[in-house]
């Protein structure tokens, strides 16, 4: 990942930093400035998401990209949160403990690094809501 | 003016090694181990925590709990020797993550195993002179220990994170002075670059920790005019489970005034997170009124003095973030392989 495009979501992926449109109710997640349901006549407020949900799906990573072989096995899943929006995320811990339709909440971790010189990218990961 | 501890918050990841299986790797005799240093597993971080994930959780923690709006915030000073990055401070990335930036002071504090503390006192002072409303101070480490070396036995992970205030009405716990005391000691050292520390043999006890300890928490009660018997709690810097026993028996204060505390058995030393775990757990329990005597000890050398006074106000918050026992219930038990896996030992090419 370039260091510009990982500083330009920061506040999402530190945070889940979404937005909300007070007009019809639903959340937006990564934000979005307009309103796809009121489009001009939504009213779109800055909103930080809970950080619980459910996951919906999810696949187990064993021979992971570039940055990420330290991390393998990991779990990947669309975690549906409570107010609405699903995104793609790691569920931390074994990958046989995760199922779908499990709760979890948001921890913050390391994401990856650009090796040994580059940056270090932290952000949002899911554990297990009664960890 | 009062100045005090307006939240806590505490984390410690969930996996464990056990001395035994330490041992086991290097042939050492693990119940003389145990029974030396008076600690039976220490917490191991995950393959993605370092002191960062680590001060960040602590700080939220301590957010949550006390209920502040973060951008109150005015410094955030995080005490570590394991830094991810040697430039570009993990301050920053923790002021972030809670919703302080950006109008606020940032630096990382570095000090062996009482950064945290130089943090805290730090933090002290801005509230003290008005230039700030809050500050946040943070002790986090996922410390290093050679293979084989004596320090792997202990070296864990974990972080305490307090925020420090002067309202009167917000304040869960007084502190009603601190005192230090440093000189330079050769007990302890990293060279920049360098993956583990070297400790300077027979100045680790008697010249460093005892020294420092003894000195620093005499020089507080000198100052303020008490002794042991007026506190009902007591913290040493826990680099295992011996020396606090030891620096507690040495300056007057009993098992069970420092047993609330001594979390190092179960979780090992958690370096700029261990006397401010123990404060931690011991807040967990304090009742309003209660006294809390604690000194954190850092190699190199030094240590900081605090004398503490519970309030009312922690009976209200408490319960709003983990305890220190619950953050330690619980624990995934791992093996020599995993724990070199997760602390990065193991390199792929």
């Amino acid at each position: 990942m370039s260091v510009p495009r990982f500083w330009r979501n920061l506040d999402s992926r530190y945070n889940l930093e979404g937005t909300h449109c007070t007009e019809c109710g639903e959340y937006f997640y990564p934000p979005r400035k307009t309103c796809v349901n009121c489009r001009r006549l939504g009213q779109i407020e800055a909103y930080r998401f809970k950080g619980t949900g459910e996951i919906v799906t999810y696949t187990v990573i064993r021979t992971a990209a570039e940055g990420f072989e330290e991390q393998a096995p990991y779990s990947l899943a669309i975690i549906k949160l409570d107010e609405g929006p699903s995104l793609t995320a790691q569920v931390v811990g074994s990958p046989e403990n995760v199922h779908i339709g499990m709760r979890v909440s948001s921890v913050f971790r390391k994401l990856g690094t650009d090796g040994d010189r580059g940056m270090i990218y932290y952000g949002t990961k899911f554990i297990p809501a009664d960890a | 003016m009062t100045i005090g501890i307006v939240s806590y918050g505490a984390y410690v990841p969930r996996y464990r090694i056990k001395i035994e299986e330490i041992a086991r790797l290097w042939g050492d005799d693990a119940e003389a181990l145990k029974k030396g240093l008076m600690v039976y597993e220490k917490s191991v971080p995950d393959v993605d925590e370092d002191a960062a994930t680590i001060a960040v959780e602590a700080a939220r923690s301590a957010v949550a709990r006390s209920k502040i709006d973060p951008s109150r915030i005015g410094a955030v000073y995080t005490g570590s020797e394991s830094h991810p990055y040697a430039v570009k401070p993990t301050s920053t990335i923790v002021g972030q993550a809670i919703g302080a930036t950006p109008v606020m002071t940032a630096a990382d504090f570095e000090f062996a195993c009482k950064a945290g503390t130089a943090a805290i006192q730090a933090c002290m002072g801005l509230v003290s002179s008005g230039m700030i409303d809050l500050g946040l101070a943070i002790g986090a480490d996922v410390s290093q220990g050679a293979p084989s070396d004596a320090l792997e036995y202990t070296a864990a992970a974990g972080g305490v994170a307090c925020i420090i205030g002067s309202k009167e009405s917000e304040i869960a716990a007084i502190i009603e002075d601190t005192y230090s005391f440093t000189t330079d000691t050769p007990d302890f050292w990293r060279r920049e670059g360098m993956p583990y520390p070297e400790h300077g043999g027979r100045f680790t006890g008697d010249p460093g920790y005892f020294k420092h300890v003894t000195n620093g928490a005499r020089g507080l009660m000198e100052k303020i005019g008490t002794m042991p018997e007026d506190y009902d709690y007591a913290v040493f810097h826990q680099p295992n489970g011996k020396f606090p026993v030891r620096a507690a028996k040495m300056l007057g204060f009993s098992r069970a005034q420092i047993e609330p505390g001594l979390v190092v058995p179960k979780i090992g030393n958690t370096y700029s997170g261990s006397c401010l775990m123990g404060i931690a757990a011991t807040l967990d329990q304090a009742k309003p009124g209660d006294r809390i005597f604690a000194t954190a000890f850092g190699s190199g050398a030094g240590s900081d003095a605090f004398s503490i006074t519970v309030t009312d106000k922690i009976e209200e918050i408490r319960n709003r973030a983990p305890t220190v026992s619950e953050l330690i219930k619980d624990p995934i038990y791992i093996d020599y392989a995993r724990y070199a896996k997760h602390k990065g030992k193991i390199r792929l090419a």
